[in-house]
């Protein structure tokens, strides 16, 4: 794409619904209410424990639950909460928009606990109540494995567990974790994801294992907020230095509301450090922008820019690559009003590629 | 040894001094040995010093947690004859680089043995104004193209306000020098001392990369390579300026100034759009706020070039620098590291001469009221 090619259609970001009929929607949330919602997914002792201990949340502070952000309000049902069930979701989003199908990433806190058993036993009560109250009861549906990051080995059999069913079409982790997800022990996830044929799934949100940032605990929600895309810069870096792609070549990452517009100039950083310095990550045998556009691909919504549609084909100029954007809502998260699900300023020459032909490229089994 | 002799006076492209020569805003000079701070501590803190050591918040005694690229992280070539470290030996940073660029004038940013961010509140009050004496001493005073920057124990904020007050109107000092990882985010209010002295002394703040939180270097956990140290020093500055902002840093002292050294600046403009994002859907937790945070971006901070990002394609940059502001983005060599960046070949030429001056000079000159 050269900056002198002729003007070109860039769309308002005033979307009609014909104009999303058929999209595949990389990211959609299904909400968890409490722990009970799991208790019918749980062994009798956890179910129990349930009850014996009072365990009734699991809610996670990346998105208080009655904050703006979390739910639109008009999406949110006479209870506050939105995407609740099947049918909230579906209409709101499949039936709606037109989209043919909406990927489904949970984020209930279960990699907060620190129990490896508990762990195992939520991770596990997830995956079977998307199995069965959602992925059942639409075929439309699809949805990504969460897995316990207690523990590797557990995470690992979870993911060969949930590969069964071919309608989980993706691996799910928290952008931050107990350690960078570069670092070799969490290498027996990606051969796993590589021998299934499933994209890592990185999405927003921290088990706090650590504070949100390196320099401490920030005062605010919003602050916890905008350091996400700091959390996927630094995972970038990891994956790419400790040679993960190297390791696994077939591993495709997706990074889920990231904000996108990061990405450019921390590659320019990277790649500008990995020419004087790359006797320390010798495996890293090519500039990693380009690591990053063969592996890494990022859903378009929230897209962090300003409302300029010429703004926006300027960011996606230093992208460099047309096959990196994939179209998601988001749902229920609040980046937008009515029904523009896809930022202004999108090219109208990549619509296609962003709603359609990237996902299909990305998500072998969709 | 693998150093590289130099030999500036053979360079037939150096650079004449000019009274329009760049101003670079990041040089650092260092001590000798720790010993060279001596004269400027007490007995207590010298015997302190010498029995306990000073204790950054990581395990090392003596090195850097992630070892640096090069011996000291220097280029190979600026070890002066003297055996001594690289930046200690002022005639010869004189040929290499002052006169060899034709600097017109050079912003200290000591790292070395300053104390910064020790665990120890009260040895790093010592230090700090033990090195901001050593400066004027050792380097301000025999060479007048160069300017300190007050070193502060920023963990102590009643402390840093009274280092900062001690020396305010001494205008060998340039501004205030705190490093980007402090153990809570930079906008906190333990931190406010230092804001509110600095803005009444008219002294920026300049922000190095660096020092040491406490916590691990990313959100997610500890890396493993100094490759991935150096590039989240980015993401680093990216966490402090949301802090500095949020917190309402700006409304309480509006005429401060932060300056960002070594961090880049390419990702300012994504961070900008990042935060008025949450902002519009989120004011109502950060009602101290009363303008969009970019406008605090736009208004407060300046930036520092080195390391200049390197895009595949040029003219990718000069978006940036459009939209960062090209009266915001001051050149800065970095001398002595090994990531240096060379005056004449680190800005883009496509920027133009009236950008470039501005960034070699004017946009420094006007910030730190240089004559």
């Amino acid at each position: 794409m050269s900056m002198a090619d002729a003007p070109e259609a860039l769309h308002s970001g005033n979307w009609t619904m014909s104009e999303t009929q058929g999209a595949i929607d990389c990211d959609v949330h299904p909400t968890i209410t409490g722990t009970r919602v799991l208790a019918p997914y749980l062994d009798g002792f956890w179910r129990d424990s349930l009850a014996e201990r009072g365990i009734d949340s699991l809610d996670s502070i990346s998105y208080p639950v009655d904050a703006p952000l979390t739910a639109r309000a008009d999406w949110r049902d006479a209870t506050g909460t939105a995407a609740q069930s099947v049918e909230q979701l579906s209409g709101q989003v499949l039936d709606r928009w037109g989209h043919r199908t909406a990927i489904l990433n949970c984020l209930y806190g279960v990699q907060l606990v620190f129990n490896e058993d508990m762990g195992v036993a939520f991770t596990r009560a997830v995956n079977d109540w998307i199995a069965r109250e959602w992925l059942d009861r639409d075929s439309r549906l699809r949805a990504s494995i969460v897995v316990p990051m207690q523990n590797i080995e557990h995470a690992v059999d979870e993911i060969d567990r949930c590969a069964a069913d071919p309608r989980f079409v993706q691996i799910l982790l928290l952008a931050s974790g107990e350690m960078p997800l570069g670092r070799r022990a969490c290498w027996p996830i990606y051969a796993a994801a590589q021998r299934h044929g499933l994209p890592i799934g990185i999405h927003a949100g921290s088990a706090y294992r650590h504070p949100v940032t390196s320099i401490g605990w920030p005062s605010y929600y919003i602050e916890d907020y905008a350091s996400q895309s700091q959390a996927f810069q630094s995972q970038v870096g990891s994956l790419i230095c400790e040679g993960v792609f190297a390791k696994f070549p077939d591993l495709k990452v997706v990074l889920l509301e990231s904000g996108v517009t990061w990405l450019p100039s921390f590659l320019w950083r990277l790649s500008k450090f990995w020419r004087g310095l790359r006797t320390e990550v010798p495996w890293v045998d090519r500039s990693p922008m380009e690591i990053v556009r063969d592996h890494i691909r990022l859903t378009v919504q929230p897209l962090d820019a300003p409302d300029d549609p010429s703004v926006v084909r300027r960011i996606i100029d230093h992208m460099r690559s047309d096959d990196m954007l994939l179209y998601a809502s988001d749902y229920p998260h609040w980046h937008f009003d009515g029904d523009r699900t896809l930022p202004p300023g999108i090219p109208a020459d990549l619509l296609q590629k962003i709603q359609v032909e990237n996902p299909l490229a990305t998500y072998q089994r969709l | 040894m693998n150093n590289v002799a130099a030999t500036p006076s053979l360079d037939k492209t150096a650079v004449q001094a000019t009274e329009n020569g760049p101003v670079d805003c990041d040089i650092h000079t260092r001590v000798r040995t720790i010993a060279d701070l001596k004269p400027y501590l007490s007995t207590q803190w010298w015997n302190y010093l010498k029995t306990y050591g000073m204790r950054a918040r990581h395990g090392f005694a003596k090195a850097p947690p992630f070892p640096k690229a090069q011996p000291n992280a220097a280029r190979r070539d600026a070890w002066p004859p003297d055996g001594g470290f690289p930046a200690t030996n002022l005639e010869f940073m004189r040929a290499q680089h002052l006169d060899h660029y034709g600097i017109a004038y050079g912003i200290m940013n000591p790292l070395v043995a300053t104390g910064q961010g020790d665990q120890n509140d009260d040895l790093s009050a010592a230090l700090a104004t033990a090195t901001n004496d050593w400066q004027l001493d050792t380097f301000v005073n025999p060479e007048p193209r160069l300017r300190a920057s007050v070193v502060v124990p920023y963990e102590d904020g009643l402390a840093s306000a009274a280092e900062i007050r001690r020396r305010a109107g001494d205008r060998r000092f340039a501004q205030v020098l705190m490093m980007s990882r402090t153990a809570e985010p930079a906008g906190k209010r333990r931190y406010w001392p230092i804001y509110e002295a600095a803005a009444e002394a008219g002294l920026p703040v300049g922000n190095h990369v660096f020092g040491y939180s406490g916590w691990a270097g990313t959100s997610s956990g500890w890396s493993s390579f100094y490759i991935e140290e150096m590039t989240d020093h980015a993401v680093s500055c990216q966490s402090l300026v949301t802090s500095l902002i949020m917190e309402g840093v700006f409304e309480r002292f509006p005429g401060l100034k932060i300056v960002l050294i070594e961090s880049g600046f390419g990702w300012m403009p994504a961070l900008g759009w990042r935060l008025d994002r949450a902002w519009e859907r989120m004011r109502d937790e950060v009602p101290h706020l009363r303008m969009p945070p970019s406008a605090y971006l736009r208004k407060h901070f300046w930036v520092s070039t080195q390391p200049i990002e390197e895009p595949e394609r040029p003219e990718h940059l000069l978006d940036t620098v459009d939209w960062v502001g090209p009266d915001r983005i001051m050149f800065a060599s970095d001398y002595p590291h090994w990531d240096f960046d060379d005056p004449r070949l680190a800005l883009p030429s496509a920027l133009g001469l009236e950008r470039k001056r501005a960034i070699l000079s004017g946009n420094a000159r006007a910030l730190y009221n240089l004559v």
